[in-house]
Protein backbone atom coordinates (compact mmCIF):
# COMPACT_ATOMS: atom_id res chain seq x y z
CA UNK A 1 0.00 0.00 0.00
CA UNK A 2 1.93 3.15 -1.27
CA UNK A 3 1.75 6.12 0.74
CA UNK A 4 2.26 9.63 -0.57
CA UNK A 5 3.22 12.55 1.07
CA UNK A 6 0.89 15.95 0.05
CA UNK A 7 2.55 18.59 2.57
CA UNK A 8 2.09 20.19 6.19
CA UNK A 9 -1.06 20.06 7.46
CA UNK A 10 -1.29 23.71 8.82
CA UNK A 11 -1.59 24.97 5.21
CA UNK A 12 -4.80 23.74 4.95
CA UNK A 13 -7.48 26.10 6.15
CA UNK A 14 -10.62 24.84 7.62
CA UNK A 15 -13.18 24.15 4.92
CA UNK A 16 -10.21 23.83 1.92
CA UNK A 17 -10.45 21.02 -0.62
CA UNK A 18 -7.37 20.39 -2.77
CA UNK A 19 -7.30 17.31 -5.12
CA UNK A 20 -3.49 15.46 -5.57
CA UNK A 21 -2.24 13.20 -8.06
CA UNK A 22 -1.36 9.81 -6.64
CA UNK A 23 0.50 8.13 -9.82
CA UNK A 24 -2.79 7.35 -12.13
CA UNK A 25 -5.50 8.59 -9.36
CA UNK A 26 -6.76 11.60 -8.11
CA UNK A 27 -7.42 12.04 -4.43
CA UNK A 28 -9.81 14.82 -3.14
CA UNK A 29 -9.09 15.99 0.11
CA UNK A 30 -10.95 17.72 2.53
CA UNK A 31 -10.39 19.20 5.94
CA UNK A 32 -14.04 19.96 7.43
CA UNK A 33 -14.08 20.61 11.45
CA UNK A 34 -10.54 20.04 11.85
CA UNK A 35 -10.85 17.07 10.40
CA UNK A 36 -9.78 15.08 6.84
CA UNK A 37 -11.64 13.24 4.67
CA UNK A 38 -10.23 11.96 0.89
CA UNK A 39 -12.45 10.55 -1.86
CA UNK A 40 -11.55 9.26 -5.37
CA UNK A 41 -12.16 12.19 -7.76
CA UNK A 42 -14.23 9.98 -9.65
CA UNK A 43 -18.47 9.60 -9.32
CA UNK A 44 -19.84 6.51 -9.41
CA UNK A 45 -22.67 7.74 -11.92
CA UNK A 46 -20.47 8.32 -14.91
CA UNK A 47 -16.83 8.92 -13.67
CA UNK A 48 -16.96 12.43 -12.94
CA UNK A 49 -14.57 14.77 -11.33
CA UNK A 50 -16.70 15.12 -8.40
CA UNK A 51 -14.14 16.46 -6.13
CA UNK A 52 -13.89 19.42 -8.45
CA UNK A 53 -17.11 20.57 -7.79
CA UNK A 54 -18.89 23.02 -5.58
CA UNK A 55 -19.15 22.47 -1.88
CA UNK A 56 -22.72 23.13 -0.29
CA UNK A 57 -24.84 22.52 2.46
CA UNK A 58 -27.59 20.06 2.49
CA UNK A 59 -30.45 21.64 1.35
CA UNK A 60 -33.85 20.58 3.91
CA UNK A 61 -37.29 21.02 3.68
CA UNK A 62 -39.07 20.94 7.16
CA UNK A 63 -42.44 19.98 7.79
CA UNK A 64 -44.24 21.45 10.45
CA UNK A 65 -46.58 19.77 12.89
CA UNK A 66 -49.22 20.41 10.59
CA UNK A 67 -47.49 18.83 8.00
CA UNK A 68 -46.71 21.71 6.39
CA UNK A 69 -43.95 23.41 4.49
CA UNK A 70 -42.65 27.24 4.63
CA UNK A 71 -39.68 26.76 1.96
CA UNK A 72 -36.12 25.69 2.30
CA UNK A 73 -33.20 26.16 4.39
CA UNK A 74 -29.41 24.94 4.36
CA UNK A 75 -28.08 22.38 7.18
CA UNK A 76 -24.38 24.15 7.40
CA UNK A 77 -23.32 21.50 9.85
CA UNK A 78 -23.82 18.77 6.89
CA UNK A 79 -21.65 19.98 3.62
CA UNK A 80 -21.95 17.95 0.02
CA UNK A 81 -19.45 17.97 -2.56
CA UNK A 82 -21.44 18.00 -5.75
CA UNK A 83 -20.27 16.61 -9.45
CA UNK A 84 -19.93 19.26 -11.78
CA UNK A 85 -21.16 16.87 -14.28
CA UNK A 86 -24.28 16.22 -13.59
CA UNK A 87 -25.30 17.33 -9.81
CA UNK A 88 -24.97 14.22 -7.86
CA UNK A 89 -24.04 15.29 -4.51
CA UNK A 90 -22.48 13.41 -1.86
CA UNK A 91 -21.74 14.15 2.31
CA UNK A 92 -18.29 14.87 2.33
CA UNK A 93 -18.20 13.29 5.84
CA UNK A 94 -19.29 10.17 4.66
CA UNK A 95 -18.70 10.19 1.39
CA UNK A 96 -23.15 8.96 0.91
CA UNK A 97 -25.41 10.18 -1.06
CA UNK A 98 -28.11 12.25 0.61
CA UNK A 99 -30.89 10.56 -1.17
CA UNK A 100 -29.87 7.37 -1.89
CA UNK A 101 -27.10 6.07 0.96
CA UNK A 102 -25.98 3.02 -1.52
CA UNK A 103 -24.62 5.50 -3.95
CA UNK A 104 -21.36 6.27 -2.49
CA UNK A 105 -17.91 7.91 -2.92
CA UNK A 106 -14.89 5.57 -2.85
CA UNK A 107 -12.95 6.29 0.33
CA UNK A 108 -9.29 7.21 0.11
CA UNK A 109 -7.27 6.69 3.51
CA UNK A 110 -5.83 10.40 4.52
CA UNK A 111 -4.36 10.96 7.77
CA UNK A 112 -1.99 13.46 9.38
CA UNK A 113 1.45 11.91 10.69
CA UNK A 114 3.96 14.13 12.31
CA UNK A 115 2.56 17.38 10.81
CA UNK A 116 2.17 16.11 7.29
CA UNK A 117 -0.77 14.72 5.23
CA UNK A 118 -0.43 11.53 3.79
CA UNK A 119 -2.33 9.35 1.39
CA UNK A 120 -2.86 6.04 1.79
CA UNK A 121 -3.80 3.77 -1.24
CA UNK B 1 2.65 -6.55 6.83
CA UNK B 2 2.24 -4.16 3.47
CA UNK B 3 4.98 -2.60 2.85
CA UNK B 4 4.68 1.11 2.24
CA UNK B 5 6.12 2.98 -0.67
CA UNK B 6 6.54 6.68 -0.25
CA UNK B 7 5.64 8.98 -2.90
CA UNK B 8 4.77 12.45 -3.42
CA UNK B 9 1.59 13.65 -3.86
CA UNK B 10 0.96 16.35 -6.81
CA UNK B 11 -1.31 19.00 -7.03
CA UNK B 12 -3.92 17.78 -9.75
CA UNK B 13 -4.47 19.98 -12.63
CA UNK B 14 -7.80 20.59 -11.94
CA UNK B 15 -8.32 21.62 -8.73
CA UNK B 16 -12.24 23.14 -9.04
CA UNK B 17 -14.25 23.25 -12.12
CA UNK B 18 -16.58 26.38 -12.66
CA UNK B 19 -18.33 28.71 -15.85
CA UNK B 20 -14.29 29.20 -16.76
CA UNK B 21 -13.06 25.89 -17.26
CA UNK B 22 -12.25 24.69 -20.41
CA UNK B 23 -14.49 22.42 -22.10
CA UNK B 24 -11.27 19.71 -22.30
CA UNK B 25 -11.07 19.95 -18.80
CA UNK B 26 -14.56 20.01 -17.60
CA UNK B 27 -14.56 16.15 -19.64
CA UNK B 28 -11.04 15.23 -19.26
CA UNK B 29 -12.67 12.25 -17.43
CA UNK B 30 -14.74 11.32 -20.52
CA UNK B 31 -11.72 11.55 -22.43
CA UNK B 32 -10.11 9.07 -19.87
CA UNK B 33 -13.21 6.63 -19.80
CA UNK B 34 -13.34 6.54 -24.08
CA UNK B 35 -9.66 5.75 -24.40
CA UNK B 36 -9.71 3.03 -21.45
CA UNK B 37 -12.47 1.21 -23.77
CA UNK B 38 -10.81 1.72 -26.58
CA UNK B 39 -13.37 4.00 -28.19
CA UNK B 40 -10.53 5.54 -29.85
CA UNK B 41 -10.67 3.26 -32.71
CA UNK B 42 -15.03 3.14 -32.40
CA UNK B 43 -16.67 5.51 -35.05
CA UNK B 44 -19.30 7.05 -33.24
CA UNK B 45 -22.27 9.71 -33.93
CA UNK B 46 -23.62 11.83 -31.21
CA UNK B 47 -27.12 12.06 -32.41
CA UNK B 48 -27.73 15.24 -30.08
CA UNK B 49 -25.76 17.91 -29.02
CA UNK B 50 -26.11 21.52 -28.45
CA UNK B 51 -25.25 24.92 -28.83
CA UNK B 52 -26.47 28.39 -27.28
CA UNK B 53 -27.40 30.09 -30.14
CA UNK B 54 -28.88 32.99 -27.91
CA UNK B 55 -25.29 34.12 -27.53
CA UNK B 56 -24.57 34.54 -30.86
CA UNK B 57 -27.80 36.24 -31.72
CA UNK B 58 -26.56 39.20 -32.45
CA UNK B 59 -24.81 37.66 -35.62
CA UNK B 60 -28.03 35.82 -35.99
CA UNK B 61 -30.23 38.62 -36.50
CA UNK B 62 -28.88 40.17 -39.22
CA UNK B 63 -30.18 37.32 -41.03
CA UNK B 64 -33.20 37.90 -40.82
CA UNK B 65 -35.00 38.71 -43.69
CA UNK B 66 -37.51 40.63 -43.29
CA UNK B 67 -35.97 44.28 -43.60
CA UNK B 68 -38.63 45.73 -41.20
CA UNK B 69 -37.81 42.96 -38.31
CA UNK B 70 -34.40 42.92 -39.16
CA UNK B 71 -33.86 46.49 -38.86
CA UNK B 72 -36.00 46.20 -34.95
CA UNK B 73 -33.80 43.14 -33.84
CA UNK B 74 -30.69 44.87 -34.66
CA UNK B 75 -31.48 48.20 -33.25
CA UNK B 76 -32.59 46.55 -30.03
CA UNK B 77 -29.38 44.48 -29.78
CA UNK B 78 -27.57 47.52 -29.98
CA UNK B 79 -29.41 49.68 -27.96
CA UNK B 80 -30.02 47.99 -25.05
CA UNK B 81 -27.48 46.90 -22.45
CA UNK B 82 -27.66 43.25 -21.79
CA UNK B 83 -30.79 42.72 -23.91
CA UNK B 84 -32.77 39.69 -23.87
CA UNK B 85 -32.09 37.85 -27.53
CA UNK B 86 -34.84 39.08 -29.67
CA UNK B 87 -38.00 37.70 -30.60
CA UNK B 88 -37.06 34.40 -28.34
CA UNK B 89 -39.71 32.71 -25.92
CA UNK B 90 -38.00 30.85 -23.99
CA UNK B 91 -39.74 28.99 -21.01
CA UNK B 92 -38.54 30.04 -17.45
CA UNK B 93 -37.44 26.68 -16.75
CA UNK B 94 -33.86 27.67 -18.39
CA UNK B 95 -33.22 29.86 -15.22
CA UNK B 96 -33.08 26.90 -13.36
CA UNK B 97 -31.31 24.37 -15.16
CA UNK B 98 -28.07 24.33 -13.22
CA UNK B 99 -29.17 23.36 -9.99
CA UNK B 100 -28.18 26.76 -8.39
CA UNK B 101 -25.19 26.94 -10.45
CA UNK B 102 -23.97 23.31 -8.93
CA UNK B 103 -23.27 21.77 -12.87
CA UNK B 104 -21.73 25.11 -14.07
CA UNK B 105 -21.62 23.59 -17.50
CA UNK B 106 -25.34 23.98 -17.98
CA UNK B 107 -24.66 27.99 -17.62
CA UNK B 108 -22.95 30.26 -20.04
CA UNK B 109 -19.78 28.86 -21.22
CA UNK B 110 -16.97 31.83 -20.58
CA UNK B 111 -13.89 29.55 -21.21
CA UNK B 112 -11.29 31.28 -23.15
CA UNK B 113 -11.49 30.78 -27.35
CA UNK B 114 -8.29 31.78 -29.05
CA UNK B 115 -9.44 33.98 -32.06
CA UNK B 116 -8.69 31.44 -34.87
CA UNK B 117 -10.81 33.08 -37.63
CA UNK B 118 -13.19 29.75 -36.74
CA UNK B 119 -16.67 30.66 -34.96
CA UNK B 120 -16.66 30.31 -31.25
CA UNK B 121 -19.55 27.33 -31.48
CA UNK B 122 -17.26 25.50 -34.30
CA UNK B 123 -14.58 25.59 -31.61
CA UNK B 124 -16.44 24.69 -28.31
CA UNK B 125 -18.17 21.86 -30.97
CA UNK B 126 -14.58 20.54 -31.55
CA UNK B 127 -13.44 20.16 -27.76
CA UNK B 128 -16.80 18.51 -26.64
CA UNK B 129 -16.33 16.17 -29.90
CA UNK B 130 -12.76 15.32 -29.46
CA UNK B 131 -13.11 15.09 -25.11
CA UNK B 132 -16.54 12.97 -25.44
CA UNK B 133 -15.15 10.94 -27.96
CA UNK B 134 -17.17 11.51 -31.32
CA UNK B 135 -16.54 11.34 -35.05
CA UNK B 136 -19.77 13.71 -35.80
CA UNK B 137 -21.80 15.62 -33.37
CA UNK B 138 -25.16 16.79 -34.52
CA UNK B 139 -25.81 19.81 -32.85
CA UNK B 140 -29.08 21.36 -31.97
CA UNK B 141 -30.14 24.90 -31.00
CA UNK B 142 -31.14 25.76 -27.25
CA UNK B 143 -33.77 28.59 -26.82
CA UNK B 144 -34.53 28.53 -30.07
CA UNK B 145 -36.42 24.92 -29.43
CA UNK B 146 -39.52 26.61 -27.84
CA UNK B 147 -40.26 28.71 -30.79
CA UNK B 148 -43.04 26.64 -31.32
CA UNK B 149 -44.62 27.97 -28.94
CA UNK B 150 -44.19 31.63 -29.97
CA UNK B 151 -47.95 33.55 -29.72
CA UNK B 152 -46.53 35.33 -33.21
CA UNK B 153 -46.33 32.01 -35.66
CA UNK B 154 -44.40 34.67 -38.16
CA UNK B 155 -41.97 34.90 -35.65
CA UNK B 156 -41.32 31.00 -35.35
CA UNK B 157 -40.69 31.30 -39.44
CA UNK B 158 -38.35 34.62 -39.48
CA UNK B 159 -35.95 33.49 -36.91
CA UNK B 160 -35.87 30.07 -37.33
CA UNK B 161 -35.27 30.60 -40.96
CA UNK B 162 -32.45 32.84 -40.09
CA UNK B 163 -30.83 30.93 -37.47
CA UNK B 164 -30.89 28.25 -40.10
CA UNK B 165 -29.13 30.60 -42.72
CA UNK B 166 -26.60 31.35 -40.12
CA UNK B 167 -26.06 27.77 -38.86
CA UNK B 168 -25.63 26.84 -42.32
CA UNK B 169 -23.21 30.07 -43.04
CA UNK B 170 -21.40 30.20 -40.14
CA UNK B 171 -20.64 26.75 -38.35
CA UNK B 172 -21.82 23.82 -40.89
CA UNK B 173 -19.06 25.36 -43.31
CA UNK B 174 -16.71 25.63 -40.94
CA UNK B 175 -16.11 21.57 -39.85
CA UNK B 176 -17.65 18.95 -41.83
CA UNK B 177 -17.83 16.67 -38.28
CA UNK B 178 -20.30 19.38 -37.24
CA UNK B 179 -24.00 18.09 -38.55
CA UNK B 180 -27.14 19.32 -38.07
CA UNK B 181 -31.20 18.35 -38.50
CA UNK B 182 -32.54 21.34 -39.49
CA UNK B 183 -35.16 23.24 -37.48
CA UNK B 184 -38.51 23.64 -39.59
CA UNK B 185 -40.78 26.55 -39.00
CA UNK B 186 -43.78 23.92 -38.17
CA UNK B 187 -46.37 25.92 -37.42
CA UNK B 188 -46.46 27.32 -40.98
CA UNK B 189 -46.46 24.38 -42.69
CA UNK B 190 -45.81 26.17 -46.50
CA UNK B 191 -42.73 27.81 -45.05
CA UNK B 192 -41.69 23.83 -43.64
CA UNK B 193 -41.86 23.03 -46.75
CA UNK B 194 -39.83 25.56 -48.17
CA UNK B 195 -37.09 25.19 -45.41
CA UNK B 196 -36.97 21.83 -47.08
CA UNK B 197 -36.13 22.59 -50.98
CA UNK B 198 -33.90 25.16 -49.74
CA UNK B 199 -31.63 24.14 -47.87
CA UNK B 200 -31.97 19.60 -48.30
CA UNK B 201 -28.61 19.74 -50.19
CA UNK B 202 -26.71 22.50 -48.14
CA UNK B 203 -23.49 21.14 -46.10
CA UNK B 204 -24.07 19.61 -42.17
CA UNK B 205 -27.66 19.44 -43.13
CA UNK B 206 -28.18 15.57 -42.86
CA UNK B 207 -32.09 15.55 -41.63
CA UNK B 208 -34.91 17.48 -40.29
CA UNK B 209 -36.33 18.98 -37.18
CA UNK B 210 -39.63 19.44 -35.84
CA UNK B 211 -39.24 20.94 -32.30
CA UNK B 212 -41.60 19.41 -30.38
CA UNK B 213 -42.78 22.01 -27.74
CA UNK B 214 -46.22 23.23 -29.84
CA UNK B 215 -49.89 22.43 -29.85
CA UNK B 216 -49.85 21.43 -34.04
CA UNK B 217 -51.72 18.02 -34.48
CA UNK B 218 -48.46 16.01 -36.79
CA UNK B 219 -51.39 14.24 -38.15
CA UNK B 220 -53.23 17.33 -40.05
CA UNK B 221 -53.29 16.98 -43.78
CA UNK B 222 -51.49 20.54 -43.76
CA UNK B 223 -48.30 18.31 -43.25
CA UNK B 224 -48.49 15.52 -45.82
CA UNK B 225 -46.61 17.75 -48.65
CA UNK B 226 -43.74 18.34 -46.19
CA UNK B 227 -43.61 14.61 -45.18
CA UNK B 228 -43.48 13.36 -49.09
CA UNK B 229 -40.90 15.69 -49.38
CA UNK B 230 -38.56 14.87 -46.24
CA UNK B 231 -39.26 11.11 -47.79
CA UNK B 232 -38.00 12.04 -50.84
CA UNK B 233 -34.87 13.58 -49.48
CA UNK B 234 -34.22 10.10 -47.43
CA UNK B 235 -33.51 11.84 -44.67
CA UNK B 236 -34.70 11.38 -41.63
CA UNK B 237 -37.14 13.94 -39.21
CA UNK B 238 -36.34 14.52 -35.66
CA UNK B 239 -38.95 15.35 -32.73
CA UNK B 240 -36.57 16.86 -30.27
CA UNK B 241 -38.29 17.17 -27.27
CA UNK B 242 -38.56 20.02 -25.07
CA UNK B 243 -40.94 21.65 -22.14
CA UNK B 244 -43.59 23.99 -21.55
CA UNK B 245 -43.92 24.71 -18.01
CA UNK B 246 -46.91 26.93 -18.92
CA UNK B 247 -48.78 23.69 -20.63
CA UNK B 248 -51.99 22.94 -18.81
CA UNK B 249 -51.29 19.45 -18.07
CA UNK B 250 -48.44 20.76 -16.28
CA UNK B 251 -50.31 23.62 -14.38
CA UNK B 252 -49.60 21.88 -10.79
CA UNK B 253 -46.30 21.06 -11.24
CA UNK B 254 -44.21 23.27 -8.70
CA UNK B 255 -40.56 21.99 -9.53
CA UNK B 256 -38.29 22.03 -12.00
CA UNK B 257 -37.11 18.07 -11.93
CA UNK B 258 -41.10 17.25 -12.18
CA UNK B 259 -41.98 19.42 -14.77
CA UNK B 260 -38.40 18.62 -17.00
CA UNK B 261 -39.27 14.68 -16.05
CA UNK B 262 -42.88 14.77 -17.30
CA UNK B 263 -42.58 17.69 -19.94
CA UNK B 264 -39.94 16.09 -22.59
CA UNK B 265 -41.57 13.33 -22.36
CA UNK B 266 -45.12 14.33 -22.36
CA UNK B 267 -44.61 16.44 -26.01
CA UNK B 268 -43.28 13.61 -27.64
CA UNK B 269 -45.60 10.90 -26.37
CA UNK B 270 -48.23 13.60 -27.89
CA UNK B 271 -46.93 13.27 -31.48
CA UNK B 272 -45.85 9.60 -31.23
CA UNK B 273 -49.79 9.16 -30.43
CA UNK B 274 -51.07 11.15 -32.96
CA UNK B 275 -48.48 10.01 -35.64
CA UNK B 276 -49.15 6.03 -35.09
CA UNK B 277 -53.27 6.17 -34.78
CA UNK B 278 -53.61 8.23 -37.59
CA UNK B 279 -50.93 5.94 -40.10
CA UNK B 280 -48.95 7.99 -41.08
CA UNK B 281 -45.97 5.01 -40.99
CA UNK B 282 -48.81 3.25 -43.53
CA UNK B 283 -48.59 6.56 -45.59
CA UNK B 284 -44.90 7.62 -45.82
CA UNK B 285 -42.95 4.17 -45.40
CA UNK B 286 -39.91 5.42 -46.19
CA UNK B 287 -39.78 8.48 -43.55
CA UNK B 288 -37.56 8.06 -40.72
CA UNK B 289 -38.91 9.75 -37.41
CA UNK B 290 -36.47 9.84 -35.27
CA UNK B 291 -37.63 10.40 -31.06
CA UNK B 292 -35.13 12.73 -29.36
CA UNK B 293 -34.34 13.81 -26.00
CA UNK B 294 -37.38 12.16 -24.42
CA UNK B 295 -35.09 8.90 -22.60
CA UNK B 296 -36.48 5.29 -23.33
CA UNK B 297 -38.34 4.14 -20.07
CA UNK B 298 -41.46 5.87 -22.14
CA UNK B 299 -41.06 3.78 -25.59
CA UNK B 300 -42.56 0.52 -23.54
CA UNK B 301 -45.45 2.03 -21.29
CA UNK B 302 -46.55 3.25 -24.93
CA UNK B 303 -46.24 0.24 -26.73
CA UNK B 304 -48.32 -1.45 -24.34
CA UNK B 305 -50.62 1.11 -23.42
CA UNK B 306 -51.20 1.84 -27.25
CA UNK B 307 -51.16 -2.09 -28.42
CA UNK B 308 -53.91 -2.89 -25.68
CA UNK B 309 -56.11 0.04 -26.57
CA UNK B 310 -55.75 -0.38 -30.04
CA UNK B 311 -57.16 -3.89 -30.32
CA UNK B 312 -60.12 -3.27 -28.18
CA UNK B 313 -60.84 -0.02 -30.88
CA UNK B 314 -59.13 -0.86 -34.35
CA UNK B 315 -61.82 0.66 -35.76
CA UNK B 316 -60.47 4.14 -34.45
CA UNK B 317 -57.76 3.34 -36.10
CA UNK B 318 -58.08 1.66 -39.26
CA UNK B 319 -55.01 2.82 -41.13
CA UNK B 320 -52.77 0.50 -38.94
CA UNK B 321 -52.36 -2.66 -40.27
CA UNK B 322 -50.07 -3.68 -37.38
CA UNK B 323 -50.14 -3.44 -33.50
CA UNK B 324 -48.57 0.19 -32.97
CA UNK B 325 -45.65 -1.17 -31.26
CA UNK B 326 -44.89 -2.88 -34.21
CA UNK B 327 -44.46 0.52 -36.10
CA UNK B 328 -42.77 1.58 -32.71
CA UNK B 329 -40.02 -0.70 -33.20
CA UNK B 330 -39.96 -1.13 -36.99
CA UNK B 331 -40.14 2.32 -38.37
CA UNK B 332 -39.08 4.69 -35.23
CA UNK B 333 -35.52 5.49 -33.89
CA UNK B 334 -35.02 6.97 -30.92
CA UNK B 335 -31.78 8.85 -29.09
CA UNK B 336 -30.03 7.36 -26.04
CA UNK B 337 -30.28 10.35 -23.96
CA UNK B 338 -30.81 10.90 -21.17
CA UNK B 339 -31.07 6.88 -20.67
CA UNK B 340 -32.60 6.09 -17.33
CA UNK B 341 -30.23 3.65 -15.77
CA UNK B 342 -31.44 2.61 -12.37
CA UNK B 343 -33.17 -0.15 -13.36
CA UNK B 344 -30.82 -1.84 -15.39
CA UNK B 345 -33.41 -4.99 -16.04
CA UNK B 346 -36.37 -2.27 -17.21
CA UNK B 347 -33.47 -0.78 -19.51
CA UNK B 348 -32.47 -3.93 -20.94
CA UNK B 349 -36.39 -5.17 -21.49
CA UNK B 350 -36.34 -1.12 -22.90
CA UNK B 351 -33.51 -2.15 -25.24
CA UNK B 352 -35.19 -5.53 -26.67
CA UNK B 353 -38.40 -3.99 -27.38
CA UNK B 354 -37.54 -1.22 -29.51
CA UNK B 355 -34.80 -3.46 -31.49
CA UNK B 356 -31.96 -1.05 -30.00
CA UNK B 357 -29.55 -3.17 -32.74
CA UNK B 358 -30.86 -1.37 -35.54
CA UNK B 359 -32.92 1.42 -33.91
CA UNK B 360 -31.27 3.35 -31.56
CA UNK B 361 -28.88 6.30 -31.77
CA UNK B 362 -26.12 7.43 -29.24
CA UNK B 363 -27.10 11.15 -28.27
CA UNK B 364 -24.91 12.83 -25.52
CA UNK B 365 -27.02 16.18 -25.27
CA UNK B 366 -23.91 17.83 -24.58
CA UNK B 367 -24.02 20.76 -22.70
CA UNK B 368 -26.46 19.90 -21.15
CA UNK B 369 -27.44 18.77 -17.28
CA UNK B 370 -28.29 15.25 -17.98
CA UNK B 371 -25.48 14.33 -20.32
CA UNK B 372 -24.63 10.80 -21.53
CA UNK B 373 -21.28 9.34 -22.34
CA UNK B 374 -20.39 6.68 -25.20
CA UNK B 375 -19.14 4.84 -22.06
CA UNK B 376 -23.05 3.98 -20.96
CA UNK B 377 -23.86 1.85 -23.93
CA UNK B 378 -20.49 0.14 -23.65
CA UNK B 379 -20.69 -1.03 -20.55
CA UNK B 380 -23.98 -2.81 -20.71
CA UNK B 381 -23.12 -6.38 -20.41
CA UNK B 382 -26.11 -7.57 -21.89
CA UNK B 383 -25.17 -6.16 -25.47
CA UNK B 384 -23.00 -7.91 -28.52
CA UNK B 385 -19.77 -5.88 -29.55
CA UNK B 386 -21.63 -5.23 -32.90
CA UNK B 387 -25.01 -4.02 -30.94
CA UNK B 388 -22.76 -1.54 -29.08
CA UNK B 389 -20.62 -0.30 -32.48
CA UNK B 390 -24.57 0.04 -34.16
CA UNK B 391 -26.30 1.81 -31.51
CA UNK B 392 -23.18 4.35 -30.96
CA UNK B 393 -21.92 5.18 -34.94
CA UNK B 394 -23.25 2.38 -37.26
CA UNK B 395 -26.77 2.97 -37.02
CA UNK B 396 -26.36 6.72 -37.42
CA UNK B 397 -24.67 6.36 -40.50
CA UNK B 398 -26.77 3.91 -42.23
CA UNK B 399 -29.42 6.31 -41.52
CA UNK B 400 -27.90 9.52 -42.02
CA UNK B 401 -25.87 8.37 -45.06
CA UNK B 402 -22.56 8.97 -43.20
CA UNK B 403 -19.25 7.53 -43.89
CA UNK B 404 -18.33 6.07 -40.77
CA UNK B 405 -14.88 7.84 -40.32
CA UNK B 406 -12.86 8.25 -37.27
CA UNK B 407 -12.35 11.71 -37.17
CA UNK B 408 -11.90 12.49 -33.72
CA UNK B 409 -8.31 13.03 -31.70
CA UNK B 410 -8.64 11.85 -28.03
CA UNK B 411 -5.21 11.83 -28.46
CA UNK B 412 -4.67 15.96 -28.27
Amino acid sequence: MPEYKVGPADIFADDERRIVACDDKEIGIFKLDGEFYGWHNLCPHQGGPVCTGRVMSRVLEIADAEGCTRGQQYDDSQKHIVCPWHGYEFSIKTGSHPGNARVRLRPADVFVREGQVYVRL
Amino acid sequence: MNIQTKFDANPAPIQIIDGLTDTRDVLAHARKNALKRGLADWFICDVDAHHVESISWHEVVKYIEDPVIRDNAMRFHSERTGAPPYGLNGDLGLRYTSVGGRIPHQDERREKIPDTGVHRDVELTRRAMDSIGVDNMVIFPTPMLFLGMHPQPEMEVWLTRAYNRWLIDRILSEDDRIKTLLCLPFNTPKEAERTVAEFADKKGVIGFCVPSTRYKPVHHNDYMRLYSMIEETGKPLAFHAGYHWHDPSLATVNRFIGMHALGFVWCNMVHMTNWILNGIPERFPKLKPIWVESGLAWVPFMMQRLDDQYLMRQSEAPQLKRLPSEYMRDNCWYTTQPMETTHPKALQNTLEMINAETQLLFASDWPHFDFDLPQMIYDLPYLSEQAKRNILGLNAARIFNLEPTIRKNLMY
